[in-house]
């Protein structure tokens, strides 16, 4: 397809892919970044959204095919479905991580067993047929190029995303509930003594958190790259653990990283599209070599990182 | 003393079990909500993994990597490091160990037909020497970079031993695709294998290689060196407070990078088991969960080096009754994804337990009974 563009291919594939590829960096790591504001770490998130995206494209195919929904609902059924089971895995981690002595990020890492282990079960009868897909906003109609025109379809999804992004940090900065948020995940001692409950705000912040993953999931699954497969997450959900970090716990920044990040993953395949083949391996592990990256240069043993919930990681509370 | 010592010993026990127990009813009642009688896979998997000689052999040859895969959990966990990167160690072990053994064996990575014809000839002791140090320097450092970017730059363990799992696999993909790649290997890519003279052989009438043997060796020289040394003992205080440990001036960093050169040496040298004696050449097969599946045996066997062996032969056994699932049953190969991560949930909820049970108390003989407190109160 990018033949008759020649190299104008490369950047075109790379901004294609950042249009789609960051929609589910988006919603994980905003998912991620409102569970650490409560003070806890959700590694899970990778075993949520592996099982956000074969819910909802098992439901967007069951709803067409065997419930008679017409194509146009089935995958916004599919969508919240998605986040429905996001919510369940997130509440079997909330409840788990707030045991006594019971460390969230193994907990974290029994949920990516658990999660994914779900989803391939559950999965398996999806793999071959083909479910329908969200519609998709047309951005490329004042051009006549066709790689443009396909380039810009982007998903109502990843609109929603760009709008979750503001919104949380409206929420974060101005409300009383994200007081009570900041609270419990900077200063669990202080939310006490102002009379909140902080086992039951962690528990609504992962599993709103969670549901985010799982809607994420469904990014992948209905929109791009539309499939279900059981490699179809690869770390993204990981990945958003790094993400927040190198956004600073800040929604807005967490938007730039993921799209940052979704344009890291595009590099591979817009290569392959003109056709450089060599080392497309070593190009699909740019975005977990950038995460390293990230993290190696924002880390210091020195000082804790700006932004940081200050309970981030303790067993307190 | 003695006493307490026992009821410990008994506490950790029992919990495992019973919690081993809650995640096989909880498993029976998801086999039971997806249409199977629970009973008929427990029997299934129990005829499967333990029933006969030779299935057993089949969960011996599955226990043999995990428990090298283990111990790169278990080991930095003593130093309170979380790493769970044995996946990516392994991967990195084996094409250390096949980089060794081809160039020990034709003296180069891609031999050409004379040199396929014409091997150097060393003894294949020799050769597998070198695939084994090559396995376990590849898996080392591997892990050693985590630990050091851990204990220099204050990088999440976790996350950035994750990280490398997806690495070390793309960098696998890309050498078995790309400068490794034997051109015969057409529908699955591949290096050149080593000859059969030199990999690793089975024990004496059987099927099991002698990889089972280095993994419980290795298991126990662990055991030794943590509980046993001087090392062990400077690692075990720096894992129970780190600031403790500065003050005393144990050196920490250093002592967090040679625990990870270790971890990762461990599951370097199962990744050299899978290319020496299972594989005998690197490829996409390399990738078959025991790293994960080593996360899960380190934590059931609570870090102990010993019961690493136990419990690998345990979750080894689970492995192997995969395969009979899908085929008698017509389960999908997730079933055993299911039942690990049910196992790790229970397990890690029973943590909260240690300690709650009055059963496993020292019974206290000095304080003073509540009968005889009343009785020397004055009545008001």
């Amino acid at each position: 397809m990018a033949a008759a563009l020649g190299w104008w291919g490369v950047p075109l594939g790379i901004l294609a892919g950042t249009l789609r590829g960051s929609a589910p960096f988006l919603f994980v790591s905003l998912g991620e970044c409102l569970t650490e504001k409560s003070g806890k770490i959700n590694l899970g998130l990778e075993g949520t959204l592996l099982t956000g995206a074969m819910s909802a494209y098992a439901i967007s195919y069951l709803g067409a095919e065997k419930w008679g929904l017409s194509p146009a609902l089935s995958p916004w059924l599919g969508v919240i479905i998605a986040g429905i089971a996001g919510m369940v895995l997130g509440f079997i981690h909330a409840w788990l991580s707030q045991q006594p002595k019971v460390n969230d990020v193994a907990v974290g890492i029994a949920m990516i067993i658990f999660g994914s282990g779900i989803a391939f079960f559950l999965g398996k009868p999806f793999i071959q047929p083909k479910a329908p897909q969200l519609p998709t906003i047309d951005l490329g109609f004042w051009t006549s190029i066709p790689q443009v025109q396909s380039a810009l379809k982007i998903s109502p999804l990843f609109i929603l995303g760009l709008l979750i992004a503001p919104l949380m940090a409206w929420f974060f900065k101005s409300t009383r509930w994200g007081l009570f948020v900041r609270a419990v995940g900077d200063s669990p001692d202080a939310a006490l003594a102002m009379g909140i409950s902080i086992k039951r705000v962690r528990m609504l912040c992962i599993v709103a958190g969670s549901f985010l993953a799982g809607i994420g999931g469904a990014c992948l699954s209905l929109y791009y790259p539309g499939i279900w497969s059981e490699s179809i997450s690869s770390g993204q959900g990981l990945m958003a653990v790094a993400l927040v970090i190198f956004a600073r716990w800040n929604p807005i920044n967490c938007l730039y990283a993921s799209l940052f990040f979704g344009g890291a993953q595009a590099i591979g395949p817009a290569l392959q599209a003109v056709g450089i083949e060599q080392g497309r391996y070593l190009f699909n592990a740019a975005p977990y070599v950038l995460t390293l990256v990230i993290m190696i240069i924002t880390c210091s043993p020195k000082k804790t990182i700006g932004g940081a919930p200050g309970a981030l990681g303790t067993i307190s509370g | 003393m003695l006493s307490s010592n026992w009821r410990r010993v008994a506490e950790a026990v029992v919990i495992p079990i019973a919690a081993i127990l809650f995640a096989l009813i909880l498993f029976g009642i998801f086999c039971a909500a997806c249409g199977q009688n629970p009973f008929a896979v427990y029997g299934l998997i129990i005829r499967s993994a333990f029933g006969s000689w030779r299935s057993f052999q089949g969960t011996l040859l599955r226990a043999a990597p995990l428990m090298l895969t283990a111990l790169c959990t278990a080991l930095p966990a003593r130093l309170g490091l979380m790493i769970i990167g044995n996946e990516g160690a392994l991967v990195m072990g084996g094409l250390g160990a096949i980089i060794m053994g081809l160039l020990f064996s034709y003296g180069s990575l891609l031999p050409s037909p004379e040199q396929v014809e014409k091997t150097l000839g060393l003894a294949p002791v020799i050769v597998q020497l070198a695939m084994a140090v090559g396995g376990i320097v590849f898996g080392g450092l591997w892990i050693a970079a985590v630990g050091a970017l851990r204990h220099y730059r204050a990088v999440n363990e976790t996350i950035s031993s994750l990280l490398m799992n997806y690495i070390a696999i793309a960098l696998l993909n890309h050498l078995v695709e790309g400068p490794m790649k034997d051109p015969a290997s057409l529908n699955k890519p591949s290096t050149f294998p080593i000859p059969d003279a030199v990999s690793i052989g089975n024990l004496p009438t059987t099927r099991i290689h002698y990889g089972l043997l280095y993994g419980i060796i290795a298991c126990i020289i662990a055991y030794v060196l943590i509980q046993r040394t001087t090392f062990g003992f400077a690692a075990r205080t720096a894992g129970g407070n780190v600031k403790a440990a500065r003050v005393a001036g144990l050196p920490v960093g250093k002592l967090a990078v040679i625990i990870c050169f270790l971890a990762g040496s461990c599951a370097g040298l199962a990744g050299m088991v899978e290319v020496a004696a299972v594989q005998k050449q690197a490829n996409t097969s390399l990738i078959a969960g025991y790293g994960y599946t080593g996360i899960l045996v380190a934590f059931v066997a609570r870090y102990n080096p010993v019961a690493c062996t136990i419990v690998a032969v345990l979750l080894g056994g689970i492995l192997n009754a995969g395969g009979a699932l899908q085929r008698s049953l017509s389960m999908p190969d997730a079933t055993v994804g299911v039942f690990q991560g049910l196992v790790f949930l229970v397990i890690l909820y029973s943590e909260s337990l240690y300690g709650r049970f009055k059963i496993f108390k020292e019974p206290e003989f000095n304080s003073p009974s509540p009968a005889s407190a009343s009785s020397t109160a004055t009545p008001a």
